[in-house]
């Protein structure tokens, strides 16, 4: 049969590895006209798996066919019929867009009418049309991610293979790139792969197949697969003064809670066996009702893997600080930075109250970035003030940085060091030292689970490892104020979950927490927040404020992600 | 701020430098396989001395005279003769193929004029592919003519000259002692400035500049918290191979140990300067390498490392006063051969302080001031 | 199967791939200022340094001349040193003071004539003339004492022209260089350096386009596409070949145009022997760059493999002849060695093709062997 993609029992030990198989007899069916996704956390064997299907790896047993050919055999041919977008597409960064596309289109053998036609059509789908001469380097990340599927698109292909491609795109493009998917498998009937981070998007697939470990653990149905917790999924309203994350913070980690995540200013909660689980907060923690969920995908995921993973123990940390001055730890008035002519921040003004969590949010290029280095004091000032922790970034930066701590986007920490000298190194950057320097790398390795890996080099730390590492520096000198850029961009669902709940600690000891995110759903976990678009404030507010002002009848209970599409095409559509 | 404090940051910042050079297999390898491979080259390939030319002779006298000229050049270890020609119609035939590379051609009235108090001539046809050969080989064949010519002269009357040759700091003119002479300078610009062409843009590139940059620390730790590994390991280096020329290719070392440390260090801070101020501008390591490249370049070449300033054009000669590795290759020579102290060697240090005075601030500035 | 529903079987799906992807290397190669510098900017600057600032022919050496017992014939030796264009004389009072001069390199080298020296030469004595030289550069001081020799054989001459009696020894040398008559080193160096900047381009520039590849992650996508690993391979060289090329022609007419250097040889040969030495570095460089996969360490090989051989064991600067055994085998496998011996001859002596060809044909097997290297290594998967 010459159906989609046939894996049978298919297994791969990388040499030099850790010995451990990167999978071990997997099966899996996806065919044609239909949307498959493969879900897991990272390292869970997605991008291996792709690969072997695109013909890049060699399998060590198990049969692969793909349209009916052998990857490795048929290579020449299927090479012809298949799309494939890697993790990290092959854009050139120094062409245009369109020097790109007339690359894959003459690569793919696509000429005369149907290129001309061909590329029309996916001008219209991406909405590239009007950056044709821009050099792919600059476009915005889900422009990339755009450019890099049409290329994989430029030949029909019959197949489509795609690993993980909205990692780091905007809500927005993420919505526009699934969209194009859809149409594809609904007009052409082609199939597809996916590999996804997002487990909303698993839920848009036609079926599911979750990897964990190099083993297939479920394959089926989004609504099947979710069916599994049905009964188990709970939504708790907290009482009026009460904060969501406060309840998220107690719930989680208790015995028979599997899940614990903050929706639309609600807790939802998912356990083991039912609401018994939960009777022992039945009254208090304030909580005013509780209402039975319908069960969705994301749930039966978390409570499948989170069986198969340690529990981990997040310690509580007690308000150590107390107010100094007026409760405001950063204020920003009239800021504006200028690169030439071009305008990344328009005159933004804001608070951040000490104590809080506070979200930039937006797509890519807002100027969330632009605001979020200025403030750390990595991007001057063009115009207006910034003070943090009480003092004028412009005047006593040395001062101003002394007070902060800064998490990068990407992981940042020096990677052939070790995670003690890492930590040396920053704790004495930050003015500690002696018996001081000691106890608190001592407490840090302890409270961040580090100790074991105290002496393996940072670039080799598994990515939850290297997150927590990064953390764990940024907090060493325990700072009034710490800076999270994207911190849980490409990080999996299950380490994003670990790393909420230690913000959360740290934000109940005291200590303010700014943090930019293009993740919507996590701006529930922010007190308050600021979505930029274009360099200007597109809202400022809490989570409830911003979803109240799109509520309409259409959208009786919209979320924050809603919020954001409307908001931003409401401001597109005023500006010419 | 405690001094203190602000020197133990200082010295973190070091000890991380150095960590990161010496774990990475990578940096390693500048430390230690560009100047091994540079002691190498310049210690044996690198020779203005030249042995064996291969020469053919044309003997149309055949006079004890012109037989006795000849078989000295037959016992000179810097001629290797390859045959004899039959006529001078072959002499076209044996440079063309570069059978020999010169020839010596005794006509046949040699000794005749000889005899006659006339002078008598030899003449000698070379092979210009190689200038610099050509040149050196004449140079040779002068002085065993020249000394053949006093020796016979000597026999007979008449006023002779005798030029009595003495060299200074190199009696034997070993050309090898010159090139190995200016070599620690030459590493020591190599190492440094791969070191640091590559430290601030690999951080760049890794996103941990900006890491250290939101710390308290200001940029003048910075700057000698990134100076002090280059500079120990460009001075390690370049201490290390000058022990190896003198002890493994014979170099004298007249002058003081503390005068070279001193030239090398100094000369060290004014390249680590410029490898940083190339570096703070890169943005990506492959621009970090290319800048270094580029500096090297030039630098070498118009260091009077190879060939002598002096020959250069005055414009040219006046661009390589900017130029660091002219002082450091003409102090470390002057160690080694001149016996020169650290007074001696002032000449040279002050216009090295200058320019590392300059570069290290314009970099130190540029840490924080080059944002995107 | 029609070529309809498989437009990418048979050669002109091929040619058009090739045109596709040489295309976007062009467009790399504009866009990126540093391989521009390095291919076509580099080549003018090494020639303008090479050109001016490395020569080996000295003029105006300055020299202190102390004569113990001024007299005519001291006076006559002393105007024969200034008449010359090699040397700068400047009278000093005493050895003592001229030796001063020595130690703070005001000047080069001390001429000194004795007491006795006038007494001597009037009865027609062997009289010794000191010349007291600065050995640190023994190759200079060599030039040094040539130059001098000359001076007291022109010095002779005249002398015999007025009437008196010919210094001894009587014997003079008429050097006659080939090629090279005046032995001006940028005649020799200028060839020589086309090869150095062959290898920039050639080795150094094309061990960073495979390694970036895979660095940027296009290796991934570009290996899904029907693009075959040969046409891979020759959609890298040709761009890189047209732009060492130019190198080549750009460094070529500057030297001939700039500083005069002879081009005795024909065009059809320096195209046929700079072609097969370009290759050879291109092979090399892809070789390394397919390889190792990683910019930084492709650089550094390239550099140590390719660039410092091209520099120091070419017989471009330094003899090889004069080298040790070991040195001299190992720069039989140096590409440059072939390319400026047969550029040597090529400029300043012309189509000698019993020379060329050996350079030729040794060229032709190193390009083979290296490109060779470079298609095994150009896989088709990532873990090949």
């Amino acid at each position: 049969m010459s159906d989609g993609v046939v894996i049978d029992k298919l297994s791969l030990t990388f040499k030099g590895g850790s010995g451990r198989p990167a999978l071990s007899a997997v099966s899996i069916e996806a065919p044609r006209g239909a949307v498959t996704g493969l879900v897991g956390p990272d390292g869970a064997g997605k991008t291996t798996l792709l690969r072997i299907a695109a013909g890049l790896l060699l399998p060590a047993a198990g049969r692969v066919r793909v349209l009916g050919l052998d990857p490795i055999v048929d290579r020449q041919e299927l090479r012809e019929r298949i799309g494939y977008m890697p993790q990290k597409f092959g854009l050139y960064e120094d062409l245009t867009v369109a020097e790109n596309l007339d690359l894959y289109a003459d690569l793919q053998g696509v000429v005369g009418a149907a290129r001309v036609e061909r590329l029309e059509r996916l001008m219209r789908m991406t909405d590239l049309a009007p950056f044709l001469d821009r050099l792919a380097g600059r476009l915005s990340g889900g422009m990339k991610q755009k450019l890099g599927l049409a290329c994989a698109l430029v030949k029909s292909p019959d197949f489509l293979l795609l690993d993980e491609p909205t990692v780091g795109v905007d809500p927005v493009s993420r919505r526009e790139l699934w969209r194009i998917v859809d149409e594809l498998v609904v007009e052409s009937g082609i199939g597809v792969l996916v590999s996804t981070a997002y487990l909303d998007e698993a839920e848009r697939c036609t079926q599911v197949v979750v990897l964990d470990d190099g083993e297939v653990l479920e394959q089926g149905t989004p609504s099947d697969l979710a069916a599994s917790v049905s009964g188990r999924v709970f939504l708790l309203t907290p009482k009026v003064g009460a904060l969501p994350r406060q309840i998220q913070g107690s719930l989680s980690g208790r015995q028979g809670v599997l899940d614990v995540t903050i929706e639309s200013g609600r807790v939802r909660v998912v356990v083991a066996h039912g609401e018994e689980d939960l009777a022992p907060c039945a009254g208090g923690e304030g909580i005013e009702s509780r209402s039975s969920a319908h069960p969705r995908f994301e749930d039966a995921f978390m409570a499948h893997l989170s069986t198969r993973r340690a529990r981990l123990e997040v310690g509580e940390k007690h308000a150590t600080r107390t107010s100094t001055g007026d409760g405001v730890a950063v204020r920003v008035r009239g800021l504006v930075k200028r690169f030439g002519d071009f305008v990344a921040v328009r005159d933004v003004s804001f608070d951040v109250r000490e104590g809080e969590i506070f979200g930039l949010l937006g797509p890519n290029g807002a100027g969330k970035s632009t605001t979020f280095r200025m403030l750390c004091g990595l991007s001057s000032i063009t115009a207006g003030e910034a003070t943090v922790a009480g003092r004028d970034l412009r005047r006593s930066g040395k001062r101003a940085r002394a007070r902060l701590g800064y998490m990068a986007q990407k992981f940042s920490l020096y990677g052939s060091l070790n995670v003690i000298e890492n930590l040396r190194y920053f704790g004495t950057a930050y003015g500690l030292w002696g018996r001081r320097l000691k106890t608190r790398i001592a407490e840090s390795l302890a409270e961040f689970d580090l100790g074991p890996r105290r002496k393996d080099p940072a670039a080799q730390l598994p990515g939850g490892y290297k997150q927590r590492l990064a953390m764990a520096a940024a907090l060493l000198h325990e700072p009034e104020i710490l800076f999270l850029d994207e911190p849980t961009s490409g990080v999996d669902p299950i380490a994003r979950r670990e790393f909420w709940r230690r913000i959360n600690a740290v934000a109940l000891s005291g200590t303010t927490v700014v943090v930019t995110t293009h993740f919507m759903e996590e701006a529930e976990y922010c007190d308050r927040m600021l979505i930029m678009s274009r360099g200007a404030e597109l809202a400022l507010g809490t989570p409830a404020e911003i979803r109240e002002s799109v509520r309409t009848i259409d959208r009786p209970d919209p979320t924050i992600e809603d919020a954001f599409v409307v908001l931003a095409e409401l401001r597109a559509s005023q500006q010419p | 701020m405690n001094p203190r404090l602000w020197l133990r940051q200082v010295l973190a910042l070091a000890l991380k430098e150095f960590l990161t050079i010496l774990k990475d297999p990578k940096s390693r390898f500048v430390v230690i396989g560009p100047p091994l491979v540079q002691f190498i080259v310049f210690g044996y390939a690198a020779t203005f001395d030249v042995t064996h030319v291969d020469y053919a002779i044309v003997d149309e006298d055949r006079s004890p005279e012109s037989r006795d000229l000849l078989s000295r050049f037959a016992g000179s270890e810097n001629f290797s003769l390859v045959g004899e020609l039959g006529s001078v119609n072959a002499i076209a035939t044996s440079i063309d193929t570069q059978e020999s590379r010169l020839v010596i051609h005794v006509g046949s009235d040699f000794s005749a004029r000889l005899h006659a108090g006339r002078t008598a001539e030899v003449q000698v046809i070379l092979d210009g592919r190689s200038s610099n050969v050509a040149g050196i080989a004449l140079g040779y064949v002068q002085a065993i003519v020249g000394e053949w010519g006093r020796e016979w002269g000597s026999a007979r009357p008449g006023p002779s000259i005798e030029v009595v040759e003495r060299a200074w700091f190199n009696p034997s003119l070993t050309s090898r002692w010159f090139i190995v002479g200016g070599l620690p300078a030459q590493i020591a610009l190599v190492v440094v400035m791969l070191l640091t062409s590559l430290s601030v843009a690999r951080e760049r590139e890794q996103g941990t500049f900006d890491q250290t940059l939101v710390t308290p620390i200001d940029s003048l730790q910075i700057l000698i918290g990134k100076a002090i590994p280059p500079l120990l390991l460009g001075l390690f280096d370049g201490l290390l191979l000058s022990a190896g020329a003198v002890h493994w290719f014979g170099v004298p070392m007249t002058g003081t140990l503390f005068a070279l440390t001193a030239v090398l260090t100094v000369y060290s801070l004014a390249v680590i300067g410029i490898g940083l101020f190339v570096s703070s501008l890169a943005t990506t390591m492959q621009q970090g390498l290319l800048g270094a490249f580029i500096v090297i370049m030039p630098a070498v070449l118009l260091s009077g490392f190879t060939t002598p300033i002096e020959n250069m054009p005055e414009w040219l000669q006046l661009a390589t006063v900017a130029n660091p590795a002219r002082y450091a290759v003409a102090g470390c020579r002057a160690v080694f051969l001149e016996g020169a102290d650290l007074t001696a060697v002032g000449r040279y240090l002050l216009p090295m302080a200058i320019m590392a005075t300059l570069t290290l601030s314009a970099s130190g500035w540029l840490f924080r001031h080059r944002s995107r | 199967m029609n070529s309809s529903t498989r437009p990418t079987r048979g050669r002109r799906a091929a040619a058009r791939r090739l045109r596709g992807f040489m295309r976007k290397e062009l467009l790399q190669i504009r866009r990126d200022p540093s391989s521009i510098a390095l291919a076509l900017v580099m080549p003018v600057v090494l020639i303008l340094l090479f050109g001016y600032g490395v020569s080996l022919d000295a003029e105006r050496i300055p020299v202190a001349v102390v004569l113990d017992h001024p007299g005519a014939a001291g006076a006559d030796l002393l105007a024969r040193l200034t008449g010359s264009r090699h040397f700068d004389a400047s009278r000093a009072t005493s050895l003592f003071e001229a030796e001063t001069w020595m130690r703070d390199h005001s000047i080069e080298a001390i001429v000194h004539l004795g007491a006795d020296f006038e007494r001597q030469i009037a009865a027609d004595e062997q009289a010794p003339v000191q010349l007291i030289l600065r050995g640190i550069d023994s190759n200079r001081a060599r030039l040094i004492s040539g130059y001098f020799d000359a001076v007291v054989g022109t010095w002779s001459g005249a002398r015999l022209a007025r009437g008196e009696r010919a210094l001894l020894p009587p014997i003079s040398i008429s050097a006659r260089t080939w090629f090279n008559p005046s032995l001006r080193s940028t005649d020799v160096l200028v060839p020589g350096l086309v090869a150095l900047v062959m290898t920039l381009t050639g080795a150094l520039l094309t061990a960073l386009v495979v390694a970036r590849e895979w660095e940027r992650g296009t290796m991934e996508a570009i290996l899904v596409t029907p693009l075959r690993a040969t046409e891979f391979l020759v959609a890298k060289i040709v761009p890189y070949y047209i732009l060492g090329m130019g190198g080549m022609v750009l460094s070529v007419g500057l030297g001939v145009l700039l500083f005069e250097v002879p081009l005795r040889g024909s065009f059809f040969a320096l195209f046929l022997l700079s072609s097969l030495f370009l290759l050879a570095s291109l092979g090399l460089g892809l070789a390394i760059s397919s390889t190792v996969r990683v910019q930084f360490v492709a650089a550094q090989i390239s550099i140590i493999a390719g660039f410092l051989p091209a520099f120091f064991l070419s017989g471009l600067l330094f003899d090889l002849g004069s080298t040790p055994v070991p040195i001299q085998v190992i720069s039989h496998l140096v590409p440059a060695r072939y390319f400026v011996s047969a550029s040597h001859t090529l400029f300043l002596a012309g189509d000698l093709w019993s020379v060329l060809w050996p350079d030729a044909l040794a060229l032709f097997v190193m390009a083979t062997f290296f490109i060779g290297i470079a298609r095994r290594r150009t896989g088709t998967r990532l873990d090949s």
